[in-house]
């Protein structure tokens, strides 16, 4: 009985109120937030488009200086600004070829240790391995670069001859660079991995496949998405890496394929310039942006490429 | 408690089975005998350990750590739990069907294709995959696009899928862990129709919440509950007609009129 006097009481009150009650609340704080978050958006995208700008205004400058053209800096094979030679090839190889040692341990090893993680070991292992991996992300990067010239150069001189190895090379730098992005491919492929439902590894158990035929065939392009993510970051990062193959991959621009030979890298070069003695507004200085810029647009374009790649490939499980 | 069955006709036994997590004891002392070619029911209030029971059937149970058993399930009288046996050669025997349709994003034809090709399976995929699906009574409304994605069927097509998925391996039991919860009730009586069809050629046990579906669909029915220390156990077991018009037990009797669970 009681509860029907209440139910007419609110009946009678909102009959007479019900435009005010209604009506449209000013909240402060919610405004508030909402301006807030977005400015926090805003400076991430001005930043970027400031760095382009600026990146774009000097790489101008560079290129209208009478000694660069534009079609030698992408075609010519020799690095020497001191005597007006501005071929960007013998940095732009290097760069690659330290990426390209650096996946070979980096991919491989880190989604073998992904699948590891998420399909195949224990809570207890698990527990043990992450945070030591975690560890090896949270290595400073130039430590890793002494480790390339005063571990892996040795025993790479150790195995193919200290006549063969020089103390820089590109080799050297590329293989410890795949060591430090080892833990962020793995950890992020994981994730990927362990974001798969469980009921699609049940279905493939249910049809007595087993952990491998499971892991390889259900779960791995289920999660290609991420994983694919996974490598892109993994390759930007070894792009745009510097201070190990500033260490360890030698200090001057030289055109080889020889994995053994020191051969500066893009990072390298803007990273010895910037640090260096050289006036403003010289050619010399104004080619790192062009190299900065040109870093880039290889990381840009990488991106790109991979988000058709993967729109095209993945497996949506929803 | 006791079997009321013809031994010749069991193809698989669970002989005083317990499951334990951890130091938990879900389920104890379950003494359960299938038939062979009949459609049996478990059924009983949840937490009483029917889908523990279920996937025990077909060592699912192994993916929980701290899932162990006493007891033994015997296969054609061949202990499944043995040291020697290998757990994947027990789910390509016994298959199963899970709660949720849980189609692989891959295509209609490649889902039932994938079973088989990783069991070995070396004859015509084009004839299977036909073959298949016509049992799971949904060749004709998929016959035109086999290359589509599994995912962009109804939820009543995709259970029918992973159903036409599980035959396709050939396996002698399809263990159905509540099979139609998450469907229509025209997509539940679609999958019970196709129950009856299979049960010709396979056993079939089958967990479910809903007793209409045991009372409708069943040749047997096993009835779990729960005891004071929360484990699950088998209160009753025989004809389903039987369970539901004159029950023997006290228990099964509140349960199937209602008056718990």
């Amino acid at each position: 009985m009681a509860s029907m006097e209440i139910t007419q009481n609110i009946n009678q009150s909102s009959a007479q109120n019900i435009s005010t009650r209604l009506r449209r609340q000013t909240r402060i704080g919610e405004n508030l937030i909402q301006g807030f978050l977005f400015l926090c958006g805003m400076i991430s995208i001005f930043t970027t488009i400031g760095i382009v700008f600026e990146l774009g205004k000097e790489s101008l400058l560079f290129f209208s200086t009478p000694e660069v053209k534009l079609i030698e800096f992408f075609t010519t094979t020799t690095w020497q600004p001191s005597i007006g030679k501005f071929g960007v090839l013998p940095l732009v190889n290097s760069t690659l070829m330290t990426t390209i040692f650096a996946m070979l341990i980096a991919l491989p090893l880190g989604l073998a240790a992904a699948i590891y993680l998420s399909e195949y070991a224990s809570h207890k292992a698990r527990s043990i391995l992450k945070p030591i991996l975690e560890i090896l992300a949270g290595i400073p990067t130039v430590v890793y670069g002494y480790f390339a010239l005063t571990f892996m150069t040795p025993l790479l001189r150790g195995i193919f001859g200290e006549d063969n190895v020089q103390i820089y090379n590109t080799l050297s730098a590329g293989l410890v660079m795949g060591i430090m992005i080892l833990p962020l491919v793995s950890s992020m492929s994981e994730d990927a991995l362990s974001a798969v439902p469980r009921s699609l590894r049940d279905a493939a158990y249910g049809l007595g496949a087993t952990r491998l035929e499971t892991a390889i065939k259900i779960v791995l392009p289920a999660a290609l998405s991420g994983i694919i993510a996974a490598f892109i970051i993994g390759i930007s990062r070894a792009i745009g890496e510097t201070m190990i193959v500033a260490v360890a991959a030698g200090s001057g621009p030289a055109f080889t394929f020889n994995p053994f030979k020191g051969a500066e890298t893009m990072t390298g070069y803007i990273a010895r310039i910037s640090g260096g003695d050289l006036a403003y507004d010289t050619p010399d200085y104004n080619s790192i942006f062009a190299i900065g810029l040109l870093l880039f647009g290889i990381t840009l374009i990488l991106n790109i490429v991979s988000r058709r790649l993967v729109a095209k490939y993945r497996e949506v499980y929803e | 408690m006791t079997t009321q069955t013809n031994e010749n006709n069991i193809i698989i036994q669970a002989n005083d089975l317990s499951i334990y997590y951890g130091s938990f004891r879900a389920v104890k002392n379950v003494n359960l005998g299938i038939q062979r070619n009949k459609i049996t029911a478990i059924i009983g209030p949840s937490g009483c350990g029917k889908s523990t029971v279920l996937r025990a059937f077909n060592r699912m149970n192994d993916f929980v750590q701290s899932a162990h058993n006493d007891g033994k399930i015997l296969f054609h009288g061949q202990d499944i739990y043995a040291p020697e046996v290998d757990p994947v050669q027990v789910r390509q025997m016994i298959g199963m069907v899970f709660q949720k349709p849980n189609p692989f994003p891959k295509s209609i034809y490649e889902n039932i294709a994938w079973g088989a090709r990783i069991n070995g399976y070396k004859g015509n995929m084009d004839e299977l995959v036909e073959n298949t699906l016509q049992a799971a009574a949904l060749w004709d409304e998929v016959k035109d696009n086999l290359k589509k994605s599994a995912l962009a069927l109804s939820g009543g097509q995709q259970q029918r899928l992973c159903i036409a998925r599980a035959l396709a391996v050939k396996p002698e039991i399809i263990l159905m862990d509540e099979p139609c919860s998450a469907l229509d009730p025209i997509a539940t009586l679609k999958i019970e129709d196709l129950m009856r069809e299979l049960s010709v050629k396979y056993s079939i046990i089958i967990v479910t919440h809903n007793m209409q579906q045991a009372a409708r669909a069943s040749d047997l029915t096993a009835f779990f509950t729960m005891d004071e220390d929360r484990a699950g156990l088998m209160v009753e077991y025989g004809e389903t007609s039987q369970i539901f018009t004159r029950p023997k037990d006290k228990r099964t009797e509140d349960y199937i009129t209602g008056r718990f669970g």
